[in-house]
């Protein structure tokens, strides 16, 4: 499954709002479109189902211009999740989830089983939740009950418009770690839509910045993080914070050394991140920490100076 | 950037087009008749045309078919929607003026009973004409009291033009009617006043006592809302016969003009009518006032009524119109019904014309309610939006 | 709103009983009438007939509720289709006329298009049958296009991204949603048709407003009482059954009544 924009452009009113886009996408992938208010990113991921035409360019799904297939059938194979959700008000929680599989022709059987796989993956339990009505549900269960949806027929890719933005942060982050989850799991490619700079960091395998309908700078958060191509890069990712922001993205494992000297009182899991470690440290007022594995076994101390001073670069 | 036919171009111009060409060929614009006792031949557009110089109308349609043609293809030119609204109305008084003529040659030629009756054709295509400049009004997009008042001014080169038309037999029956009409249209006023005012001041009152009291409003709205429901030619009915009772027990009521017949039953049904859109909103304005208001308020000592006066009814204001101006209007409509139980008014003359097969009369009666009522829709309308641009 | 099929039977048993009541009443009292001299007699002594008798009084209630159900059939069917129409892309450039339709009805009284039909068409049951659609179709298109107005965007964008046809959008979602709202405007145009039909008789169509209009003219305020009560009665029932069908179908009662003839 690919799909490939080539020298996109879109016109609103008399204005460029996109201007000559190229942008690949593979199988796997998690690319998350960045970039402030007005910078084109729900625009681009519109036109990849196209509830938005484009005006100059070809976007190509698995090497065929988007435009040759019969636009239902081509919605029918991709998932769309929005931040209002839009759940059909009049049917069961079950049947939203059921639409499209049941638009494939799907039998009963199979769709039954697969409501409540997805209801089982989004942790709800189906029992108690397929045949409720979406006013009966929070609002970060109806969410989860959309992206559950856009999910349902097994789709080539999960097109995701800012769908966390309206929920508080607690669920938002829970949300967030579950989406992250069942990336890793299915291998489901996922085009997501933020502006949120720190929900992009964390889902990310790959991260767009855009401004102004151009792509700033393209690559991994780390890459992004560590090697800004412009200041508008920099700033966005939040200038000062370049730094701290790097921290929570690598893991200390690499960086664990030999204990010298005195043994360190305290003790972290090897599993933690740069930041968690010196977060620790500045907490409990020390320079190092003991690092042990999940039996206990002790396997080496890290130290503020060595985690500063070394770079993955 | 492909936008379909539909969206370049403006198909329901070419609909009322359509229907106002098919109009003039196949509806008669007018009718003849030798006197008021028969009914009318027909006479085209195509004879009136024929008749009264075809050179300056012929130029004329032209530039109409070109303005209709430009404007058919440009739907958001705001400049030839104006344009086209100008020239409706014009149209409008031409077609008056049209049938005018036609009448006056006809009567100054032939006899002086001659009849001459505004057919099916003249007011679709003034229907037509009327319709198309709505459309047009609707695509210059306007504010509200712009667009209010242009919907009125419409009217006006009509109005400077009905001079032209009193040989026309609408404008003969105004004038044997015109010392009946000013009363009736007095009259029907008065049914109005006389059911709207006290419906507001009891309706606002029992509003607010149903801010307090939940039990209030749980007896009084289905009540309500029956009456709503009984049509109002039962309702007159089923007064008649209590009032008249009540004024033969009590001699007072009957001379104070209590009686089961005139005003009395049309005036308090219709009272009645008017209470629920009135309670419904006004409750609405008062429960939709900001807590944070009220509580400011009483906090700086005002009274009950202080509070009422000079905090809750103007911020409730607004959606109390839009009850008001509910209630007047299907109010006007109603008084129209009361006329059968002899409650006079625009009515009578409508039910007089329907009684005698005098079809003028009919519409001399009913184009008077109608007005009325649009004005009252337009006048509250213009109170809104007003109340909306203060500060 | 919609949390429908666990309600329907057991809460409308109410309405049900006071659907009952009235139809019962409605029907007693239409072919009791001539055993109820005694009583009239009684109320109004003065008159030499106090009991309408020209004509069967369950005749009239039947020809009554003939001339509403076909001009209120024609008139739904009108405005549903003209109001569904309008969900497509030719459709929805008509939209604005429509709009302005439905509102000019309602600054338009019913008598008023009553009236004008008969000069169009002469007396009877016609010029009323077709008053009573032209009219009827104005509160049924209005609530047709409020009821689709009322489907939340956010449905339909999520509708249309999951691939479903135009046509299935119409009769899965679109219409299913607006339905409570157009059956409030399929309310009102019944029980205001009930109204003008009464009104209809000064035209020459034979309905329970025959009483009620004879009566007036001959001050027979009896006749007028019996004709009254009848047409009262029978809208109040239909608004019932309204009711109840609301509540059958969305487990809410829609919309008062709020439009008169």
């Amino acid at each position: 499954m690919t799909i490939k924009f080539e020298h996109i452009r879109k016109f609103y009113g008399g204005a460029a709002a996109i201007t000559d886009l190229n942008l690949d996408i593979q199988q796997g992938e998690l690319v998350v479109l960045l970039g402030p208010s007005g910078s084109g990113k729900s625009t681009v991921l519109k036109m990849v189902n196209r509830m938005v035409s484009h005006d100059g360019g070809h976007i190509f799904f698995n090497g065929q211009d988007i435009n040759s297939f019969n636009v239902q059938d081509l919605r029918r194979r991709m998932g769309y999740a929005m931040q209002s959700v839009g759940l059909f008000p009049h049917r069961t929680v079950g049947h939203n989830i059921a639409t499209v599989p049941k638009l494939l022709g799907w039998d009963a059987h199979r769709v039954q089983a697969r409501v409540n796989e997805l209801l089982q993956l989004l942790a709800m339990d189906p029992k108690q939740y397929a045949n409720r009505y979406p006013h009966q549900l929070s609002g970060g269960q109806q969410q989860r009950v959309g992206v559950a949806r856009a999910m349902a027929a097994n789709p080539d890719v999960l097109l995701m418009d800012e769908p966390f933005g309206a929920l508080d942060p607690v669920t938002r982050a829970a949300l967030q770690l579950q989406l992250k989850k069942i990336h890793r799991a299915t291998g489901q490619t996922i085009l997501f839509v933020t502006h949120d700079i720190d929900e992009a960091l964390l889902l990310a395998t790959r991260i767009v910045l855009l401004n102004h309908g151009r792509i700033a700078q393209m690559g991994t958060p780390l890459e992004l993080l560590q090697q800004p191509t412009n200041d508008f890069v920099a700033d966005f990712l939040g200038r000062a914070d370049l730094g701290l922001k790097q921290l929570s993205l690598r893991p200390i494992a690499p960086h664990i050394k030999a204990i010298e000297g005195t043994e360190p009182i305290h003790t972290i899991s090897h599993t933690v991140t740069f930041k968690e470690a010196i977060s620790h440290m500045a907490t409990l007022h020390v320079s190092s920490l003991r690092v042990v594995n999940s039996d206990g076994t002790v396997l080496g101390q890290v130290h503020a100076t060595d985690l500063l001073e070394t770079s993955d670069v | 950037m492909s936008l379909s036919l539909v969206q370049r171009s403006n198909p329901v111009l070419a609909l009322y087009v359509a229907l106002a060409i098919g109009a003039a060929g196949g509806l008669p614009f007018l009718r003849l008749a030798p006197n008021r006792l028969l009914s009318g031949e027909p006479v085209y557009v195509s004879d009136v045309w024929q008749q009264l110089g075809r050179q300056q109308i012929d130029a004329l349609l032209l530039a109409l078919a070109v303005l209709l043609c430009v404007a058919f293809w440009q739907p958001s030119k705001r400049l030839i929607q104006a344009l086209l609204i100008l020239t409706m109305a014009a149209s409008l008084s031409a077609l008056w003026l049209l049938a005018g003529q036609f009448a006056s040659s006809a009567t100054q030629a032939e006899n002086p009973l001659i009849r001459t009756t505004l057919g099916a054709g003249f007011w679709t295509m003034a229907a037509m004409a009327w319709l198309i400049a709505l459309d047009a009004m609707t695509r210059v997009q306007l504010t509200t009291l712009p667009r209010l008042f242009l919907q009125s001014a419409f009217f006006l080169p009509l109005l400077l033009s009905l001079n032209e038309g009193q040989h026309l037999s609408i404008a003969q029956e105004y004038a044997n009617q015109s010392d009946v009409l000013g009363p009736a249209i007095l009259r029907h006023l008065q049914i109005v006043f006389l059911a709207v005012v006290p419906a507001l001041v009891i309706g606002l009152l029992l509003a607010w006592r149903m801010t307090r009291t939940q039990s209030l409003r749980q007896a009084l709205f289905p009540i309500l809302n029956v009456i709503q429901t009984i049509p109002s030619i039962a309702l007159f009915g089923l007064l008649m016969a209590p009032l008249a009772w009540l004024a033969v027990q009590l001699p007072a009521l009957g001379r104070a003009g209590i009686s089961g017949v005139g005003i009395s039953p049309a005036v308090i049904a219709l009272f009645m009518y008017a209470l629920l859109p009135i309670v419904r909103s006004a409750l609405a304005g008062l429960e939709q006032v900001p807590t944070e208001a009220v509580n400011a308020a009483r906090a700086m000592g005002m009274s009950a009524g202080q509070l009422l006066w000079q905090v809750e009814l103007p911020l409730a204001l607004p959606v109390l119109l839009i009850g008001l101006r509910s209630a007047v209007v299907q109010t006007t409509g109603l008084a129209a019904v009361s006329a059968l139980v002899g409650a006079g008014g625009l009515g009578q003359i409508m039910f007089d014309g329907l009684f005698s097969a005098a079809n003028e009369l009919v519409i001399l009666g009913v184009i008077p309610i109608v007005l009325l009522a649009m004005m009252a829709d337009t006048f509250f309308k213009v109170l809104s939006a007003l109340i909306k641009t203060r500060p | 709103m919609s949390e429908t099929h666990a309600l329907p039977l057991k809460a409308a048993r109410p309405w049900a009983k006071r659907l009952g009541f009235s139809v019962a009443v409605l029907l007693l009292l239409a072919y009791g009438l001539p055993y109820s001299q005694p009583l009239f007699a009684a109320l109004f002594p003065v008159l030499p007939r106090p009991v309408y008798l020209q004509e069967p009084m369950a005749e009239l209630l039947w020809q009554h509720i003939g001339l509403v159900l076909v001009s209120s059939s024609v008139a739904v069917s009108v405005a549903t289709l003209a109001g569904l129409a309008t969900t497509s892309e030719t459709g929805s450039t008509f939209k604005p006329l429509m709009e302005t339709l439905a509102a000019m009805g309602q600054t338009f009284p019913p008598v008023a298009v009553l009236a004008v039909a008969v000069p169009a068409v002469g007396f009877g049951e016609l010029p009323a049958l077709i008053a009573l659609s032209i009219f009827g179709v104005l509160p049924v298109l209005q609530a047709t296009l409020a009821g689709l107005a009322s489907v939340p965007t956010p449905v339909l964008d999520s509708a249309r991204a999951m691939g479903m046809s135009p046509r299935h959008i119409l009769t899965e979602v679109q219409i299913p949603l607006a339905l409570p709202i157009w059956l409030a405007g399929v309310r009102t145009s019944v029980v205001v048709n009930i109204g003008t039909a009464a009104i209809a008789s000064t035209v020459g169509a034979k309905t329970l407003g025959l009483p009620i209009i004879i009566g007036l003219s001959g001050f027979n305020t009896a006749y007028v009482l019996q004709g009254a009560i009848m047409v009262a009665v029978l809208a109040i029932a239909a608004d019932l059954a309204f009711d109840w069908l609301a509540l059958a179908l969305h487990g809410h009662t829609s919309l008062a009544v709020d439009n008169q003839a």
